[in-house]
């Protein structure tokens, strides 16, 4: 096993994001929420959804699921993870990136394809792409606004318009190493042409790449 | 011993009807088996108005797996594979309170088709409102769209589409409806059925609380007078994040073979979760109310038996394998218990705090329903309304006339609604919402699903057999522009008091024209729903039957049509019959606020050619756009096209009312003018008319008629178009309005 992919209970993406990994070459797995270790995995995929119902706060309840630990030793050890739509809320809950998140500025749900122009090549996401390269991927969430009153944040990639009212126009932050990354949009969602956009291929084609070849196949 | 004269009444159950239980049982029921009856014998769960009637529509066709009657029809879509699919109502509750209305609408109609085996893959919803200038209105609006939101998001399944309309005649009555589509493999499937004798009853799911008690009887089979608020006890909440576990539970104990039958708890409760599956399976039941995991302490027995608590499935096992059933839900974090056993004979035994407090033949409280031959008259003012003709002896301004259509938000664009709606997961939505129709891919296949769900009040209002068969011919030609042909029909049919005889003949008229139209086109009809009382203070609604089609290209076409598809020099062709026909039309309704004449009818020749036409078309990729003249007729269609677009339009006709003329049958066409003469070999092939009416590019829409010219910038009706909805929701909030929790 390669990649994990992580199943809260309300997680709803888990299936896409094998999908569109599988599509890309990379082996994928779901894990349980349950579970206490990753099964050997070399890097480990949040996936989008309402895990625990949002009870209290996206991805408060997340956080204390037995899963996180090897999640957040993962982290530490510098091994890709990656959070998209609600396991980025997760990640920021679990204290792994910086900032919390807020409802949209307008208090509806957004789902929709938007802009995001990419702003740092040094992570496990974004080191396939060159700086400034704009790319279409769906958005779809309702606390999508990032705040980070700390500035610690370093934003990876920015919307181009302002959907949401994300501080800095942040789509996707990452940690000071690089190798911890939440993005808001969804990659997985932009890997065929068929369905609308191929631009999310150069994301998680990317961050496939990171994964220790060591331990691949 | 309580009046129980008084009590059947306050449950909704005429005296007539309490005669029947009486003659049941041989007895007076006790307060637990009148409670059954009153929610079982309720028009929302038994049909008893509308069945005489319904066993017209033609269910029957090779691919027809599981028909009407139960949770959801199945229809075979080859290779092993089976969709399931379902249409609701929730239009009492929503009126009530918009957001759990319509959220629980949702979750009722998901567990109709997991219910079956299969996992829903996708959400329609069809929405009417009154004018949203009315501020209930725009409250009703705004709370149904995010209650949707809240739960189809949450709950994980994607809303791909639906209908928005609004019209006077639903200010005081909305309409809420909503279709789920779900795929299986074919040794998935599941019955509604309680299995042999020793079978064990399994509760699933949310405890069971007092909400929604009633729900049936009380609200949905009632019609409203002021006091509306005082029902917002019966509306039910709903949890999409139960939901969600309760789906992948059952999907997976569908996928391990752990259950002989599963029946969903929807209207009636545990009233019906028991007495339908037993009475299925030709059995008897002993149930034990004290084995329910409830919310709260002291719930009678009759309130266990009515109530509508959401996210609750009953599953049927085998002895053997009841812990493995148990291990399942334990590891998805769901409740479950097991309440009852199937027993052999006939009668459904409740017993609650050590004592029988129901004993009742199950198939009784289904079967033996009341039917009621409702008297049906052919309203008196019907002639004079067909009299009742606009001259239209002289064009109006018509940049004017079709910048107001673009701005009527009935034919606007929804993207304020859909944009709430995550329309992309699962990664099947090819072509999503805002066009005629839905397509879904089918992963791991080369089939792709199309949908499309239809209504118009107002044809129905001035001609409801021939209204209503347009909706078929309409639903198959959207169909047919993502590539597919026709498979099965759904149908919702929302109409007014049904105790008045012109309602029941607007009933029988349009059960009439869908069955005649699904017959020409060799369509079957696999499930439906019924919604009577939509009136409110004696005023009903326009009679509203809503069609949701499903449709399969194979294999999917790889470029389907869109309506933003047209480029600068590609040729504009209109597909099928000329003719003007404005009864009924959306230029008198909004440009002359005028209803009447007779629309015209479908043409069964024509309209089967058409929508094959279409359909090659489409697969064959030689249309980048096509795009059907419905809700503002030709001119609207051409507009639309240009602003998604974004390119300008001439065209020019004759007769300046062929612009707005909403006659069935007929498309728009963007072509390539290398294609052109392809287009025009098939079409002649096919017998259906084509005609060059001019081409795409530059920045205006332009018409042209005998009558004159008239110029329209894209950008002004982009602007239009577009701001119609947000425009009147500006300062609305965006969740539920202020007062009810997301």
């Amino acid at each position: 096993m390669t990649v994990a992919v992580v199943v809260f209970p309300g997680s709803n993406c888990e299936h896409d994001v094998v999908h569109a990994l599988r599509l890309l070459g990379g082996e994928a797995e779901l894990v349980w929420h349950r579970d206490d270790d990753l099964a050997g995995a070399d890097a480990v995929v949040l996936p989008g959804g309402f895990a625990h119902g949002d009870a209290l706060r996206t991805g408060a309840i997340a956080r204390f699921s037995p899963v996180m630990t090897e999640v957040g030793r993962m982290a530490e050890a510098g091994a890709p993870v990656l959070g998209i739509c609600n396991g980025f809320q997760v990640l920021c809950e679990a204290g792994l990136l910086p900032g919390a998140f807020i409802a949209n500025r307008d208090l509806r749900f957004v789902c929709a394809m938007v802009d995001v122009e990419v702003t740092d090549t040094g992570t496990i996401l974004t080191a396939g792409a060159s700086e400034g390269r704009r790319l279409r991927i769906p958005l779809n969430s309702y606390e999508g606004n990032w705040v980070d009153p700390t500035r610690r944040g370093r934003v990876v990639m920015r919307y181009t318009d302002d959907p949401n009212g994300s501080q800095d126009r942040a789509a996707a932050v990452a940690n000071a190493a690089g190798n911890v990354v939440g993005i808001m949009p969804h990659p997985e969602r932009a890997v065929e042409a068929i369905i609308g956009s191929e631009d999310g291929r150069i994301l998680l084609e990317g961050f496939l790449a990171s994964v220790p070849q060591a331990t691949r196949a | 011993m309580p009046d129980q004269t008084a009590v059947h009444r306050a449950l909704g159950m005429s005296d007539e009807e309490y005669g029947t239980v009486l003659d049941i049982l041989g007895r007076d029921p006790r307060p637990a088996e009148l409670a059954m009856y009153s929610v079982m014998w309720s028009e929302h769960c038994s049909y008893k108005s509308s069945r005489s009637h319904l066993g017209r529509f033609p269910t029957k066709a090779p691919w027809v797996v599981v028909g009407p009657g139960e949770n959801a029809g199945v229809v075979d879509l080859g290779d092993g594979w089976l969709a399931a699919l379902r249409i609701e109502s929730h239009n009492h509750p929503s009126f009530v309170e918009p957001y759990q209305g319509a959220a629980t609408g949702v979750g009722g109609i998901l567990r109709d088709v997991f219910t079956m085996g299969a996992r829903p893959i996708a959400l329609w919803d069809q929405i009417r409102f009154g004018p949203l200038d009315i501020p209930k209105n725009r409250y009703l609006f705004g709370g149904v769209v995010a209650g949707i939101a809240g739960y189809g998001n949450a709950v994980g399944v994607p809303t791909v589409g639906g209908e928005v309309a609004f019209d006077p005649c639903y200010s005081g009555n909305p309409l809420v409806n909503v279709m789920c589509l779900g795929i299986m493999q074919r040794e998935q499937l599941v019955l509604g059925t309680a299995g042999a004798a020793g079978s064990v009853a399994v509760l699933l799911g949310k405890p069971t609380g007092r909400d929604g008690i009633g729900g049936a009887s009380v609200l949905a089979s009632a019609s409203f007078a002021d006091e509306s608020g005082a029902k917002r006890p019966s509306v039910q909440v709903g949890d999409p994040f139960e939901e969600k576990k309760l789906i992948e539970a059952c999907l997976e104990l569908y996928s391990r073979g752990l259950v002989v039958g599963v029946q969903d708890l929807g209207a009636a409760g545990l009233s019906c979760a028991t007495s339908e599956p037993a009475a299925r399976a030709g059995m008897g039941m002993d149930v034990d109310l004290d084995a329910v995991h409830v919310r709260e302490a002291g719930m009678t027995a009759p309130e266990l038996l009515m109530s509508e608590s959401q996210e609750r499935m009953m599953a049927f096992v085998e002895p053997s394998l009841v812990d493995e059933v148990l291990e399942v839900a334990e590891k998805w974090e769901i409740d479950a218990r097991v309440i009852g056993r199937v027993a052999t004979g006939d009668t459904l035994r409740v017993r609650h705090g050590g004592e029988v407090v129901a004993e009742v033949p199950a198939a009784s409280l289904s079967e033996a329903a009341p039917r009621y031959d409702r008297p049906v008259a052919e309203p008196d003012w019907l002639a004079s309304v067909w009299d009742d003709l606009l001259p239209h002896d002289e064009a109006p301004d018509l940049t004017a006339a079709l910048l107001t259509l673009l701005d009527e938000p009935s034919i606007a664009a929804a993207d304020w609604v859909y944009r709430q709606y995550d329309h992309m997961l699962f990664l099947n939505t090819v072509v999503g919402p805002g066009e005629d129709g839905t397509l879904l891919r089918v992963k791991g296949t080369d089939k792709g699903l199309a949908v499309s769900t239809d209504g118009n009040g107002r044809l129905c209002y001035l001609d409801p057999f021939r209204g209503s068969a347009r909706l078929v011919y309409e639903a198959a030609l959207n169909v047919a522009v993502t590539g597919a042909t026709p498979l099965a029909v759904v149908d919702n049919l929302n109409f007014g008091n049904p105790e008045k005889p012109e309602v029941m003949w607007q009933f029988r008229e349009c059960v009439e024209g869908i069955s005649v139209a699904c017959e020409q086109l060799g369509i079957p009809v696999v499930g439906g729903n019924v919604s009577f009382y939509n009136e409110t203070d004696g005023v009903d609604i326009h009679p509203t039957p809503v069609v949701g089609l499903l449709g399969i290209a194979e294999p999917i076409p790889s470029r389907p049509p869109r309506l933003g598809a047209a480029t600068e020099g590609m040729e504009l062709w209109l597909l099928g019959p000329d003719g003007v026909d404005l009864a009924g039309s959306s230029f008198e309704s909004v440009i002359h606020g005028h209803l009447g004449g007779r629309p015209a009818a479908a043409d069964p020749v024509m309209g089967a050619a058409v929508i094959r036409l279409t359909a090659r078309l489409a697969s064959a990729g030689l249309a980048p756009v096509l795009h059907d003249t419905s809700d503002g007729g030709l001119a609207v269609a051409v507009a639309e096209i240009c602003i998604r677009s974004g390119v300008g339009a001439e065209i020019a006709v004759d007769d300046w009312r062929l612009l707005f003329s909403e006659a069935p049958h007929r498309l728009v066409a963007a072509v390539r003018p290398d294609d052109a003469g392809v287009l025009v070999a098939m079409a002649g092939e096919s017998s259906v008319p084509a005609v060059r009416l001019g081409r795409w590019g530059g920045d205006t829409i332009d018409l042209g008629a005998s009558a004159g010219r008239w110029s329209v910038p894209v950008a002004a009706a982009t602007a239009a178009y577009v701001e119609a909805i947000p425009r009147r929701m500006a300062g609305t909030s965006g969740d539920a309005c202020d007062v009810l929790p997301r």
